[in-house]
């Protein structure tokens, strides 16, 4: 028999994660701060009107860019938060989650041999999926002493003139870095310069603790450069719901619902009519959330320095990055020994990157009381370690 | 500065939280969030630090009943003179005026129907004020204060997810 599989996909290693997850399962009673995802559940109202929806009987395709009424309320919500104006019907597309939306960005903006940057470390999926639209990618490697933000500076140590698209992941999962609007307007200037274009994931947009969160779209002269990525997973506490969406130039969201429209149809029915009252609703929510994120985070922050922790202090999303290097153990080994010796579960820096080593992501999507009991087996963990 | 709120959002919660990590998590200095708690409680917006005990897991038992009252409201004092005089007893464990069908609602904890039933007919009832009561006992509390008390929270996520 011939081999029935695509080398493309062949060659692309597996998500380092998945190997750890495997791990994880067999070990009982493990506690985890290894979770990408909000605690909260959804809130009751959006569940309800889901559960609405259902029961009246709306079971059928939506168009394929998404409800219409969707699609209006997303526009009304990134004027209301981010100041941007789209067109509900030529420049708004409803995906399966923001992941999809990736991925069709990258297929409907690359040719063959055109350069992604892709800043690391950061959200597993986008280097395959530029690999897998053909694209060669580009790791720019994040530096701890920028507080992992993106500069102008390693933006042109990297791009040549087969450059196209930069990924812009902030706020970052797995560092909770955040990109401010002079950090934005720097790297805006080389980006106009090369004539680049930017797939911005801001799917924790809503989840930031200092300033509110700015887009590279709101920056002069990006607006027609930009493709935004968001979704309803982080803000809403929605992941399950899968439902997440893009906008954009309208010639680029035409080619990415083409392809939507034939390899998904449309996104769940069920999933859009929450949306809706997640977007029209839910603003209470999210700050409420938001509040015990950020408890949450200083926290977590002050129980790090106190453990003498090196970890710069994280402004987004709901991760922290401490550095773990003092302990002269890989990010896997530290990672690996953690679970063995005290049954808790953190993520390798290196699954988001080559250069994530020597750090290690911790999720503070817990309760306080949960994160209290992991920081109590991660302090002895430290301690057991240190003295030698 | 303290985020007075914020603060009391927080403790409402959880009153068990040691001023300590107050500070940090509301990133104020020790000494604020200290003096900020007793400014509240000096206010009457603080009120006291309970604990919430679902009664009905232990072998005491306990009754308790919701009781809408109709009353003639008093010349120059309206409701406040028969409301205090229903909130002294102790069994009585809250009193709110409402707007609507009846005036005042009563929540009453005893140790036995009867004990309730006593109360109602032997105390509230021939006040003179009071028209009329109308008596509900709480079969099950499924909520209370915002925590349900039916069902533990149970953690489903996976362990590890990017």
């Amino acid at each position: 028999m011939r081999n029935p599989l695509a080398d493309k996909i062949v060659d692309i290693k597996p998500s380092g994660i998945r190997k750890f997850f495997d791990v994880v399962k067999t070990m009982d009673g493990a506690i985890s701060l290894g979770v990408g995802e909000p605690d909260f559940d959804t809130p009751w109202h959006i569940r309800d009107e889901g559960i609405y929806s259902l029961e009246k009987g709306r079971t059928f395709y939506t168009s394929n860019s998404g409800l219409k009424e969707l699609k209006v309320e997303i526009c009304n919500y990134l004027k209301r938060r981010q100041n941007l104006e789209y067109d509900a019907d030529s420049q708004v597309l409803v995906t399966v989650g923001g992941s999809e939306a990736i991925d069709l960005a990258l297929r409907a903006m690359v040719n063959p041999g055109d350069e992604v940057l892709i800043p690391q470390p950061s959200y597993v999926s986008y280097e395959p999926c530029a690999i897998l639209a053909g694209a060669k990618p580009v790791i720019i490697e994040l530096k701890e002493e920028n507080e992992f933000r993106l500069t102008a500076e390693e933006i042109l140590e990297h791009v040549t003139d087969k450059t196209k698209l930069l990924v812009l992941p902030f706020p970052n999962n797995p560092t909770g870095a955040v990109m401010e609007k002079k950090d934005l307007e720097s790297i805006a200037e080389v980006i106009r310069e090369k004539d680049l274009f930017v797939l911005s994931d801001e799917i924790y947009s809503e989840l930031t603790y200092t300033d509110k969160h700015v887009s590279i779209a709101e920056i002069p002269g990006m607006y027609e450069r930009t493709i935004l990525i968001n979704g309803f997973s982080k803000a809403f506490a929605m992941t399950g719901w899968r439902l997440g969406y893009a906008c954009g130039p309208k010639e680029i969201l035409e080619q990415m619902t083409k392809i939507h429209q034939f390899a998904i149809m449309c996104a769940p029915t069920t999933s859009q009519y929450a949306a809706v009252e997640a977007l029209k609703n839910g603003d209470e929510d999210v700050a409420m959330m938001r509040e015990q994120y950020n408890q949450r985070r200083r926290y977590l922050l002050n129980e790090f320095r106190k453990m003498n922790l090196p970890c710069f202090e994280p402004f987004g999303a709901f991760y922290i990055f401490p550095s773990i290097k003092q302990l002269g153990m890989t990010s896997d080994e530290f990672a690996n020994k953690l679970l063995q010796e005290e049954k808790l579960a953190v993520v390798p820096g290196t699954a988001f990157g080559d250069c994530g080593e020597g750090f290690i992501r911790i999720s503070y999507a817990y309760s306080l009381d949960d994160l209290k009991k992991a920081i109590e087996r991660l302090k002895r963990f430290i301690d057991n370690h240190s003295k030698k | 500065m303290v985020n007075r709120e914020e603060l009391l959002r927080t403790i409402e919660k959880n009153s068990r939280i040691g001023v300590d990590e107050l500070a940090v998590m509301l990133a104020a200095p020790e000494i604020d969030v200290a003096n900020e708690l007793q400014k509240l409680e000096e206010e009457g917006i603080i009120c006291g630090y309970h604990t919430m005990i679902d009664w009905s897991k232990t072998s005491i038992d306990k009754v308790s009943a919701l009781i809408e009252v109709k009353v003639t409201p008093q010349r120059g004092i309206g409701f406040d003179s028969i409301a205090e005089r229903i909130y002294k007893y102790p069994e009585v464990t809250s009193v709110y005026l409402m707007s609507g069908g009846f005036d005042l609602m009563v929540m009453l904890e005893g140790k036995t129907l009867k004990e309730v039933a006593g109360f109602v007919t032997n105390k509230l009832s021939p006040l003179d004020t009071v028209l009329s009561c109308s008596t509900h006992f709480i079969l099950q509390k499924y909520k209370d204060h915002g925590t349900i008390l039916t069902k533990k929270y149970d953690d489903t996520r996976e362990k590890i997810t990017p």
